[in-house]
């Protein structure tokens, strides 16, 4: 693997960096919002019926 | 059709993208592991020296731009036509990774510009039609959000995103009707060397398993809230 990009490093390693960190980013927004949205429903499955 | 339906019914979803996701999720991290390695193990291009290392994460998030925008239209159709339940649901869920992967392209794509075009941005025809990708993206979220009535709010969006249908054959053939300083497609037609065209293929693999994966949590979460939205109506006396 070669990571030295020469003169042109300030334009890929900036492409590379954003990409990385919006895609992981959203990656994480994601799966945040399954938890949360699990847990609420087990929250509102475990009350007790009111009927 | 009737696949379809079948698989329409939340409950269906649930089990079925239940079962896929692990292996999407594993062969995503595969994917963008093994098209990294490989992406960085060639060598430089004689015309386009290093740069040549940002087609592997340019061309994968155009890719996944117009693929998303058609999986919303091809969603939206169903659900304005044939009223198929989980369109909807389908179609919105997809629009933030499209916005996203659209964002994405337009930056290392203008990141590229200036090395090889001696500009960041021009405004040719496959760049603009590239950037009104993204405002339709932002377009179709913001109708979601502006009608109250979620019936309401789908069929608007619906047809919002079927009418920009037609931005995605602009945008491919933008590099033949009109000259621009972007580069024709060369991935077809077999200009790009091997070397190259490896690593940019699983890199294609990768985003796409990538938003996928993403794309079928996200319609599970939306599912869940909704259950969960009917639980709590059902219990207010």
């Amino acid at each position: 693997m070669n990571f030295d990009m020469g003169a042109y490093s300030v334009y890929i390693w900036p492409a590379y960096g954003i990409s990385a960190l919006a895609l992981a980013g959203i990656t994480l927004w994601t799966l945040a919002a399954w938890r949360r949205a699990k847990a609420r429903l087990a929250a509102l499955e475990k009350r007790p019926s009111q009927t | 059709m009737n696949f379809l339906f079948r698989y329409a019914n939340p409950h269906e979803f649930m089990r079925l993208s239940g079962a896929v996701l692990p292996f999407t999720a594993v062969a995503t991290v595969l994917c963008l592991g093994v098209g990294l390695y490989l992406g960085f193990s060639v060598p430089p291009d004689y015309q386009q020296g290093t740069t040549v290392t940002l087609l592997f994460i340019h061309v994968p998030a155009d890719v996944v731009a117009e693929l998303a925008y058609g999986a919303i239209a091809v969603c939206s159709l169903l659900s304005l036509v044939w009223r198929h339940p989980l369109a909807d649901t389908a179609a919105r869920a997809a629009a933030p990774y499209g916005a996203l992967f659209t964002a994405l392209g337009l930056i290392t794509g203008s990141l590229w510009g200036k090395p090889m075009w001696g500009t960041y941005w021009v405004w040719d025809a496959r760049l603009t039609s590239f950037l009104l990708l993204l405002f339709l993206y932002l377009g179709y979220m913001a109708l979601w959000n502006a009608v109250e009535d979620e019936a309401r709010a789908a069929r608007a969006a619906a047809i919002l995103a079927l009418v920009g249908v037609v931005n995605i054959p602009i945008i491919k053939f933008s590099v033949d009707w009109w000259s621009t300083l972007h580069q024709g497609e060369s991935i077809v037609s077999g200009k790009v060397a091997p070397v190259y065209l490896w690593p940019l293929l699983i890199m294609m693999l990768g985003y796409v398993l990538l938003f996928l994966t993403l794309w079928m949590v996200r319609i599970r979460t939306v599912i869940l809230e909704r259950r969960a939205r009917n639980l709590m109506q059902a219990g207010t006396p």
